[in-house]
């Protein structure tokens, strides 16, 4: 087997360009799994509330369920600028980045499907809970807080740490608009100096880093809060 | 102390309360019987407006349940509720399960809540299981956890729905127990239970109910010795044949 490529990974230069890369791909997933926890449990409030008819959220998880999310992102980053007005075309064009429309698309994606996992929690407290605490005098507000609630965020834990492995995998798509992240600075290495396998062995491995990483904070966090039934 | 005046309560066509009236005095204990589908979970959840009614109504204290300017919040943490299915928080402790409402809801400090929690668990006899899951607890000691967290709010009222009825027999014993010491307290409660031998001997009245009506109301001796009605006669022959 012929590992002398590798050397190129002794680089500084190599080092710095992975290093760069990996930072953007971690803002990325940061940036989007904060928005998108926070939207996913905005929009279970919106869908359970009323506010807005059930079905305009439904339709909202539907398109990012079953269009590939990198149509998603094409979307936001070529397709939405061009139907805003002409003065907020030039202002995203001047302003926004490609950064800013990958972490609205991957954002939104993920906050879809966080919400029904969130929701498909609640279902699953039966409902003498929501009754037990009601008859204790507690608001409806405070029986979701203290009772339904917390225990749907622990049952769909799991789910919830999935989607975070998902938007983790996702946020490479961003290369096809431009984002300088991990899998750009790989196929840019690639590229430039036809060291192919380690240019994407690297990437492979630093993903493989995070994901483990996610995987035993999370289980971490659920035996923390784990409960017998 | 409760009041029902002309109570009625329809689902669709179906009439699942007939008019029923009744009062109980505090520190009286009613039992309510009668068969499956009677009316008898209705009626007892209608004392705290789990379930609403259609006419007539319900008076708790000084308060009107139906009144819609009153708080049902404050209404509800006045009247402690026992489930046939406990229905106990399973992600809180023993002690978590009974002082989460004092706390949340009259915002008691969570040393007193903790304290006060302590005690009641220790009058259900399960102050070494304060800190167990309702999980780790058998089905006795879970409804025994449910009474103490129902207590919690120091109701004046406390409404039991078939409260054994879920449990092995072996344990029933155990929660009838706190349940007799509870009404030799002085506390005013009305239960739904075909516990006959509870019935006996701590009820002041009993009250069958068929179809949604109260058919008779009477005392307990009278009620096993000489029911009138000729659905009481059958229900009591049957309860005996047991
Ligand atoms: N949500 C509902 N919708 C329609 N009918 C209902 C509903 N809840 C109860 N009923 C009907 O009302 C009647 C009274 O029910 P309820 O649960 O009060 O009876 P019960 O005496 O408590 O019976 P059990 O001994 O089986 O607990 C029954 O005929 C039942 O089918
Ligand atoms: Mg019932």
């Amino acid at each position: 087997m012929n590992l002398h490529s590798l050397a190129v990974l002794a680089d500084p230069n190599v080092q710095l360009l992975f290093l760069r890369g990996t930072l953007t791909t971690l803002e990325l997933f940061f940036a989007s799994a904060i928005a998108a926890y926070a939207l996913g449990a905005l929009l279970v409030v919106i869908r359970m509330s009323g506010w807005l008819p059930s079905a305009a959220v439904g339709a909202f998880v539907e398109y990012h369920r079953n269009v590939p999310s990198i149509v998603q992102i094409f979307v936001w980053y070529f397709g939405v600028p061009q139907i805003l007005p002409q003065s907020w075309h030039t202002y995203a064009n001047a302003h926004l980045s490609a950064f800013f429309f990958a972490v609205v698309a991957l954002s939104l994606n993920a906050a879809a499907y966080i919400s029904e996992d969130l929701r498909s929690g609640i279902r699953a407290v039966p409902t003498g809970q929501m009754e037990a605490a009601r008859a204790l005098g507690m608001s409806y507000l405070k029986a979701m807080r203290w009772v339904v609630v917390s225990q749907a965020v622990r049952g769909a834990a799991p789910a919830l740490v999935n989607q975070a492995l998902g938007l983790l995998k996702t946020t490479s798509l961003a290369l096809a608009i431009g984002v300088k992240e991990l899998m750009y600075v790989a196929r840019q290495l690639d590229g430039e100096t036809y060291a192919t396998f380690p240019s994407y062995l690297t990437p492979t491995l630093i993903y493989l880093a995070c994901t483990l990483t996610l995987m035993a904070i999370g289980s971490r966090v659920q035996q923390s809060t784990r409960f017998t039934r | 102390m409760i009041e029902f005046i002309n109570v009625s309560k329809w689902y669709g066509s179906h009439r699942v309360l007939h008019d029923v009236n009744g009062r109980v005095e505090r520190g009286e204990v009613v039992v309510i019987c009668g068969p499956s589908g009677s009316g008898k979970s209705t009626l007892i959840r209608t004392v705290n407006r789990l379930e609403s009614i259609n006419n007539g109504q319900i008076i708790v204290g000084e308060t009107d349940v139906n009144d819609r300017k009153k708080s049902v919040n404050r209404l509800r943490s006045g009247i402690g509720f026992v489930f046939q299915q406990f229905n106990l928080f399973p992600h809180l402790s023993a002690k978590d399960n009974v002082a989460l409402a004092p706390i949340t809801v009259r915002g008691l400090k969570k040393g007193e809540a903790y304290d006060r929690a302590l005690e009641l668990l220790d009058k259900v006899g399960l102050k070494s299981k304060a800190d167990a899951f309702p999980g780790q607890l058998s089905g006795g000691q879970q409804q025994r956890v449910a009474i103490a967290r129902a207590l919690a709010m120091n109701p004046p009222v406390m409404l039991f729905d078939e409260p054994t009825s879920a449990l092995d027999p072996e344990m029933v014993g155990e929660v009838l127990q706190v349940m007799k010491q509870l009404a030799s307290d002085g506390m005013t409660m009305i239960c739904v239970t075909h516990e006959m031998g509870f019935a006996r001997d701590v009820a002041n009245r009993v009250w069958f109910i068929a179809d949604g009506e109260v058919l008779e109301s009477t005392t307990p001796s009278e009620f096993f010795a000489t029911p009138r009605h000729p659905r009481a006669q059958k229900f009591v022959a049957d309860i005996r044949a047991h």
